[in-house]
């Protein structure tokens, strides 16, 4: 794309391949001085699903299901807004002239599509240990829940640039992203089934690849849209 | 062609046939649809409206993009907004229609579930260019979640009702909107009378808002009002 806004480094093809991992490298460096993002979400989900196991035990299938996926809903809010909304504005200058815009929200796609596939085996090992498991195929969830956070992440990553340029906070991401994120959750309680059903209906892998399907449409979305969001 | 005369006249002669052959022609006679079958003019007529002048929205918003005219903002803005309008118009009229044929306004029917989650994005969208108050990166902002919103927005309208069981007409085997069901004596007033109709109401309603809001940035160019002045004169 020719748009006036990509400026830095000419895009080459190794270079950029460089760049993202040294952005990448950045994010993840200060997380792990920082170890604020991680335990953080951490803290929260453990306490959450606490309250979820005072609550009510051990639940049905249906409702493990359900409640699964909503709190991997507010994990994603959490983790992923403060991707954006911890680069101060100076900062944010300093990033672009060094590196493209591409690079920077690939690298950014990147961090937090790894952070939330870790929050989410992390959560599922908390929902196993205190709500109990009633999958009778605990394993194949454990991949459709790593596909589940990366759909989630990509989505709030785009979201979370949006809602920072507009500077504000994750309310407004939450804002933006419920209404756009329910197509997704309902693939994602769909091709669970897989794990929860011994018998299983038909249709559940043209569900994943239309799920994939949409993941690389974002992908695509946001390094288009991306750049225009880039210049101040 | 935004202040010629010949479409606005169009718009009120096929809204005219609409109502009079709608209510007045003859329609098949079916079990439980009985007389509703007519609000096939007035409701489906109504969301393809609403389509038009979303798809509009976000050609202008990329168009807003490539160019930077502040123009091409107000002309997404209040397309949206006639969006906006016609899917709650369309929305009521289905609840009322799904009162005498399912029994019950709301039934949480994926159908109605889509309705609801696209008005809740664009008023999302609505929402986000409040947020800002300077105008230009309101402006690209807005465009840029416009474009990104109408993408998710097209797969969620094909994927839910794939998902879950309706009682709408077009899924589960109902007749809907192919060209075979659709009797012929109703197709004459559906496809050259209440789609154009409805969608050119839908253009000319958003085009005099359109003209209105370009006005009223020009009036204050002009005159600006009391407290801009003093500001200016503080300066």
């Amino acid at each position: 794309m020719n748009s006036p806004y990509i400026c830095g480094p000419k895009p080459g093809s190794i270079s950029s391949a460089k760049h993202i991992l040294t952005l990448f490298r950045k994010d993840l460096l200060l997380e792990i001085r920082q170890q604020y993002t991680f335990y953080g979400v951490l803290l929260y989900v453990a306490s959450t699903i606490f309250v979820l196991y005072l609550s009510m035990g051990g639940p049905e299938s249906t409702v493990w299901k359900g409640l699964f996926w909503m709190m991997q809903l507010f994990i994603c809010v959490n983790a992923v807004a403060k991707s954006f909304l911890q680069e101060g504005k100076g900062r944010l200058l300093y990033f672009y002239t060094i590196a493209g815009p591409k690079d920077f929200i690939l690298s950014k796609l990147l961090f937090n599509a790894l952070l939330m596939i870790l929050m989410s085996l992390v959560s599922l090992g908390l929902f196993v240990l205190m709500l109990g498991n009633p999958m009778p195929n605990p394993l194949s969830f454990v991949a459709i829940s790593c596909l589940g956070g990366i759909s989630l992440s990509l989505v709030f990553t785009f979201l979370a640039a949006i809602a920072a340029r507009a500077q504000q906070n994750a309310a407004l991401m939450a804002i933006l992203g419920f209404p756009l994120i329910i197509p997704q959750l309902l693939l994602l309680s769909k091709i669970s089934n897989i794990a929860f059903e011994d018998v299983l209906q038909g249709g559940l892998a043209t569900m994943s690849a239309v799920l994939l399907g949409l993941d690389a449409m974002i992908i695509a979305l946001s390094l288009i849209l991306f750049p225009f969001l880039w210049k101040d | 062609m935004i202040r010629q005369k010949w479409w606005k006249i169009l718009c009120g002669v096929l809204l005219v046939y609409t109502f009079i052959a709608g209510f007045l022609g003859s329609v098949p006679a079916k079990p439980i649809l009985n007389e509703t079958i007519r609000n096939l003019y007035f409701h489906v007529a109504m969301w393809f409206a609403m389509m038009v002048l979303f798809t509009v929205s976000v050609i202008y918003s990329v168009r807003y993009l490539r160019t930077n005219n502040h123009k091409y903002d107000i002309y997404a803005l209040e397309y949206t907004r006639g969006g906006i309008v016609f899917g709650i118009l369309g929305f009521t009229t289905g609840s009322i229609w799904a009162r005498w044929t399912w029994g019950a306004f709301w039934s949480s029917d994926p159908k109605q579930l889509g309705a609801v989650i696209a008005l809740l994005i664009y008023l999302a969208y609505l929402v986000l260019r409040n947020s800002m108050t300077d105008m230009d990166k309101r402006a690209r902002i807005g465009a840029v979640y416009n474009i990104f919103a109408f993408a998710m927005l097209m797969p969620t309208i094909w994927i839910i009702p794939r998902l879950m069981e309706s009682l709408h007409p077009g899924g589960m085997g109902n007749p809907a909107l192919d060209t075979h069901d659709i009797d012929a004596r109703m197709r004459v007033v559906f496809w050259p009378g209440a789609v154009p109709g409805w969608t050119l109401l839908g253009v000319w309603i958003t085009t005099l808002r359109i003209r209105l809001a370009i006005l009223t940035e020009k009036k204050e160019d002009l005159h600006p009002a009391p407290n801009q002045a003093r500001k200016l004169r503080n300066a």
